[in-house]
């Protein structure tokens, strides 16, 4: 049985409210946190091997000591970015985190901010989160009244407003950049790096931008310690993680589960297996933007940054779309890369101008009319992205396409005229 | 022209109070006249432009970049349904047909007598329990075309309904 890091509090009535938060733990380590050295933080959360559960997986110790300290900076604020954009498809865990537990995730803003030396952070969530805002502003006012947000925070001396702020609609707004620039006002455009925001972000200040789950996991760490946390996981991912699963299983959920755990023990004790009588086809271990795996690919995984790399994908957010044999993944790829059309923010040409075509031909193919050629011009399309955008959009706009016809070509060869 | 109307003068200065920078107010200033409207008719493009330091260009290119901004009114209850992968293995398309049945519009249209917009939307992030229903931003998850229908049922009265699946993480079937 896991200690849960992260899912402690699901289920525990009104622990979306203060009194029950604190009752259950939260909050209860902050005025020692708080009056640590800020780079004896930084060392705990580099020790405990914490990556960034958004999708990228970069150490969040090593992010945080990116930012210049003040003498290096100008004495130019820093900034601290919470990513609740959550728009991966497959995706769904932040969410769950956010209503639940809305009290861990600012007490893992004040922590972070304290080791960052940032004064005023913001929650950046996606537009379709209007009800989540609701329910993250009345725990920001609560903890506001707490004297845990705001002025001297528990008396420690150290000063942290955190407000929250909603996107309107806009995939790439949960690539960093892209939330920079929405968060000044602007389209939300990535910016070309280097400068990296840990240098040059928000305003032209040092900007941290880190993913919910990722800020959630940072105040057990420093209660419980780096090696408790590593005791979960594997040398490569310690800890644990938030696994969203989809698609054809007979409990789909949000499951936490320490790294390195096989794949079928998520999808047969956690996520209730398959449909009577059904076989796996395929999954997409870590959000539409990574690639699909075959069925023996993985009920042979498990699920962890080294594994996914052995077998050409990644973990990305932990978004698990499983598909069963009903599935048509012709169909299915031909629904991915019409996303991917309509959430191109349109700046690099590769991706503006190749996820247009990536999306027609698919549905053509899907449709059934379909030619043999249309399946070249497809790899031709997804091939000319990688590498070739501002962004990591490109990439995962064109790992679908590439890893669908690599590992299932006889589905689309089936369906394509001569 | 440029000066906030009154009833959303107040709102509008508390935000430019707390924003960074005026242009920073945009997202925010924008929601309000949303929230309050409906909608975002022209002659608040002036007030956020005042407001904001943004030049027009800037602005209807930031109007036009985010797919929530409304620059026409929509019907009392917008509907939006998700139809990205695992909705669309959920039942979205199902769903999607039927409401467009049952409201006699295509998808992007409102209804003659103005109560209701169908959209078909991406991905909303509930994954788990499609196909996923928005109205006016609350979220109905499983909505199941018998359950779409008492959905419209609350709505003619006026009510949204209870959403007894609100505080679940696991769904079994």
């Amino acid at each position: 049985m896991v200690v849960p890091v992260l899912t402690a509090r699901f289920g525990v009535p009104g622990a979306h409210t203060l009194e029950v938060a604190r009752r259950h733990g939260v909050y209860a380590d902050l005025g020692r946190v708080l009056a640590l050295d800020p780079g004896a933080v930084i060392t705990e959360v580099t020790a405990s091997g914490l990556r960034g559960r958004g999708g990228a997986g970069f150490p969040t110790g090593a992010k945080w000591g990116f930012v210049p300290p003040p003498e290096r900076r100008g004495n130019r604020p820093v900034h601290l970015l919470v990513n609740a954009d959550e728009s991966e498809p497959g995706t769904f865990k932040d969410r769950v985190l956010l209503w639940h537990d809305p009290h861990r995730v600012i007490e893992g803003t004040l922590v972070a901010a304290r080791a960052l030396g940032c004064h005023r952070a913001w929650i950046y969530l996606r537009g379709e989160f209007k009800f989540l805002q609701a329910r993250l502003d009345a725990a920001l006012a609560e903890a506001r009244a707490a004297r845990l947000v705001g002025p001297d925070v528990l008396g420690s001396g150290f000063d942290c407003e955190i407000a929250t702020l909603r996107g309107a609609g806009a995939y790439i707004c949960g690539e960093e950049s892209g939330l920079i620039e929405s968060v000044e006002g602007k389209k939300g455009m990535p910016r070309i790096k280097p400068p990296y925001p840990a240098v040059v972000g928000a305003f032209g200040d040092p900007t941290v931008v880190q993913n919910v789950e990722t800020l959630a996991a940072v105040p057990w760490i420093l209660e419980h310690g780096a090696a408790a946390y590593r005791a979960f996981g594997t040398p490569a991912s310690p800890g644990t993680k938030l696994f969203s699963v989809s698609g054809h299983v007979r409990r789909p959920g949000v499951y936490e589960l320490p790294l390195g755990t096989p794949f079928p023990e998520l999808l047969q004790a956690h996520a209730g297996g398959l449909g009577p009588g059904r076989t796996l086809q395929a999954v997409i271990p870590g959000g539409s933007s990574v690639p699909v795996l075959t069925a023996d690919e993985a009920m042979g995984a498990t699920l962890d940054y080294e594994d996914m790399a052995r077998l050409g994908t990644f973990l990305g957010s932990g978004g698990v779309i499983v598909l069963d044999d009903t599935a048509d993944l012709v169909a299915a790829l031909a629904n991915l890369t019409r996303f991917y059309a309509h959430e191109s923010c349109g700046q690099c040409t590769p991706c503006r101008e190749g996820c247009g075509w990536m999306a027609r031909i698919a549905a053509r193919v899907a449709a059934g009319r379909g030619t043999v050629e249309d399946l070249a011009t497809l790899e031709d399309l997804a091939r000319a992205l990688p590498g070739r955008t501002i962004c990591a959009f490109g990439d995962a706009a064109a790992l679908p396409v590439l890893s669908f016809l690599a590992r299932f070509r006889s589905a689309f060869e089936a369906r394509v005229q001569p | 022209m440029s000066a906030w109307p009154d009833d959303l003068a107040p709102e509008a200065a508390s935000i430019l109070a707390s924003a960074p920078t005026p242009c920073a107010a945009t997202l925010p200033l924008l929601w309000l006249v949303q929230d309050q409207r409906g909608w975002i008719p022209d002659e608040a493009l002036g007030w956020v432009v005042a407001a904001t330091g943004q030049t027009l260009a800037q602005l209807e290119a930031v109007l036009s970049f985010y797919t929530m901004f409304r620059r026409a009114p929509a019907g009392r209850w917008v509907l939006e349904v998700c139809r990205t992968l695992s909705c669309e293995l959920a039942g979205a398309p199902r769903l999607l047909d039927h409401l467009q049945a049952r409201l006699g519009v295509g998808i992007g249209e409102t209804t003659p007598d103005g109560a209701f917009t169908l959209l078909a939307v991406e991905c909303l992030a509930a994954c788990g329990s499609g196909p996923v229903l928005h109205v006016n931003g609350v979220p109905y998850e499983r909505v199941t075309p018998e359950r779409a229908d008492d959905i419209l049922t609350a709505l003619c009265e006026g009510r949204l309904p209870e959403r007894p699946e609100a505080d679940a993480w696991s769904y079994p079937s």
